[in-house]
């Protein structure tokens, strides 16, 4: 995309029909660090990879919870994803309050999107510069959506967004078919994996991830760093000793791996703004 | 959309004009509702009275109405009070209906929901001169509760409004159990009926007894009880009693 003369402002059309300041925000959201949301009948799954803004700092927080039966991942400015997660807070605590009940995921997302939309219609705003990954359980099953900056939001059996994402929906694609059928053990598994595929090379260790559950009966947590190690021990089979036998345990992914080893994860994120995770 | 509760900022002015703004006293009321949990769901029984103060004044009242797929909504108290209510539940299920998203809103949700306005109302000493009961069945789960105009609200196998927590209740809890079948239940509810007709000035021989199920609500036509009214202590009331000359022989 090149600077042109329709971009300066939300609320005005380029002759070819385009919003170019929504797309510039959904820029933002393929700079954040990856992440992920798969869903089977029963459970959802978001993990994420953490990001430090140096070695100093700790990493920070990209998956919220919103309710006991809700969850979200954020990708972009996670500024504008804590105030989202907020208004998610809320409105899910007030229709429990009202109505003695959880919100559905259905409706929670769809103000969400209104919400998103607003900001595309005015002159004075601009839109968020975030995307979120809501994963939630309600009286109609397990559900994953993908809300964008633009207002539009999607269902998903399983999503990747940030960078390197693609990386992770190719995987995805390959595998979906047998998530909604999955056991809770293996969807886990599944997303971590999934986040592997972003790191492209770095050696995955639980350190550098965060997951969370929620499912039938499991309200949303956080796996413990523990847990996550477990899971990553049985597909890596030597997590940091030889890389190259690390590597070896890989699937077809070696290719990309080879491809990818030209900017190994941690340097190559220097270059990413500050604000942005 | 969402139904907003306005709180509003200031306090309460006492004068003529602030008064004409809120409810002080009901006009036209209906009497008791009894519910009860059977087998099968809930039923449900009221008469069809609109009084004037003493005057039966209207005769043809519905004081039950289906609320959604799933919830079946009594009331007792002030007539118009109730229309209103009805007006805010129609709101929320236009909206589930315009969603048509496969969620629904349960006898749970609509119960909480009620509480929610008349304990507000009550705190803006504007209630809604109401008592209600709320039945339902929903995915199998039978549900009953009552809330009244002050906000109190609990859920219980069986309810009833006004007379009938004192004259219906008692003969409930003696005889109410876990798996009455549709006839048990209507006897039953009969019974209450019965004596609530022959207690309560207000009741009138016109009743409705309605039926929630999973598979819906059905609401009866409105036929009246047979009555006996040539009891000894009817046809001269006044034998026997304290400072009377009339003895019972």
């Amino acid at each position: 995309m090149f600077r042109n003369q329709y971009d300066t402002d939300v609320t005005t059309w380029s002759p070819t029909g385009r919003l170019f300041q929504v797309e510039y925000a959904m820029e933002a959201v393929k700079q954040g660090s990856a992440a992920i949301g798969l869903r089977s009948r029963s459970h959802v799954v978001l993990a994420c990879v953490n990001k430090a803004q140096s070695e100093l700092s700790s990493h920070q927080r990209k998956i919220f919870k919103v309710d006991d039966h809700i969850g979200v991942a954020i990708a972009g400015l996670t500024a504008d994803g804590r105030v989202l997660s907020r208004y998610m807070r809320s409105e899910s605590i007030n229709h429990s309050f009202t109505y003695e009940s959880p919100l559905s995921v259905g409706r929670l997302v769809v103000r969400l999107a209104d919400k998103a939309q607003v900001c595309t219609q005015r002159s004075w705003k601009r839109p968020y510069g975030v995307g979120l990954l809501v994963g939630g359980l309600d009286e109609s099953g397990a559900h994953l959506y993908y809300n964008c900056p633009s207002g539009n939001y999607f269902e998903y059996q399983a999503f990747a967004i940030g960078s390197r994402s693609q990386a992770a929906k190719t995987y995805l694609e390959r595998r979906y078919e047998s998530f909604q059928e999955s056991s809770r053990e293996d969807l886990i598994k599944d997303a971590i994996m999934a986040i592997r595929e972003t790191l492209q090379g770095e050696t995955l260790k639980s350190s550098l991830c965060t997951v969370s559950v929620l499912g039938v009966e499991e309200p949303f947590h956080f796996l413990d760093q523990e847990s996550i190690q477990k899971v990553i021990d049985t597909f890596e089979k030597v997590p940091e000793e030889e890389e190259d036998a690390g590597e070896g345990e890989a699937e077809p992914e070696a290719a990309l791996v080879a491809a990818g080893t030209g900017e190994q994860g941690g340097s190559g994120d220097q270059d990413v703004a500050p604000m942005e995770m | 959309m969402t139904f907003t509760i306005q709180i509003e900022n200031g306090t309460e002015v006492r004068n003529a004009e602030a008064d004409s703004q809120r409810t002080l006293y009901p006009y036209v009321t209906g009497t008791s509702v009894v519910a009860i949990k059977y087998k099968d769901g809930i039923l449900m029984a009221s008469d069809m009275g609109g009084s004037y103060g003493s005057t039966l004044r209207y005769k043809n009242v519905e004081r039950m109405k289906a609320i959604g797929k799933h919830s079946l909504l009594g009331a007792s108290g002030e007539i118009s009070d109730f229309q209103e209510i009805l007006r805010y539940l129609d709101e929320l299920t236009l909206n589930d209906n315009m969603w048509d998203d496969g969620n629904s809103l349960g006898p749970k949700e609509v119960h909480n929901y009620l509480t929610r306005v008349m304990y507000n109302r009550r705190n803006k000493f504007n209630p809604l001169w109401n008592t209600l009961v709320l039945g339902g069945v929903k995915n199998g789960e039978k549900y009953l509760g009552m809330v009244s105009m002050i906000g109190v609200s609990f859920e219980d196998n069986h309810v009833a409004t006004g007379f009938g927590n004192h004259l219906a209740r008692p003969i409930l809890r003696d005889e109410w159990r876990e798996d009455l079948s549709f006839e048990e239940g209507v006897k039953l509810l009969e019974k209450c009926m019965r004596v609530l007709l022959y207690r309560d000035r207000s009741a009138i021989n016109k009743l409705q007894i309605a039926k929630m199920t999973e598979e819906g609500v059905t609401v009866s036509e409105p036929y009246s009880l047979k009555t006996f009214w040539e009891f000894k202590a009817f046809t001269n009331p006044t034998v026997g009693a304290e400072g009377s000359w009339l003895y019972d022989n």
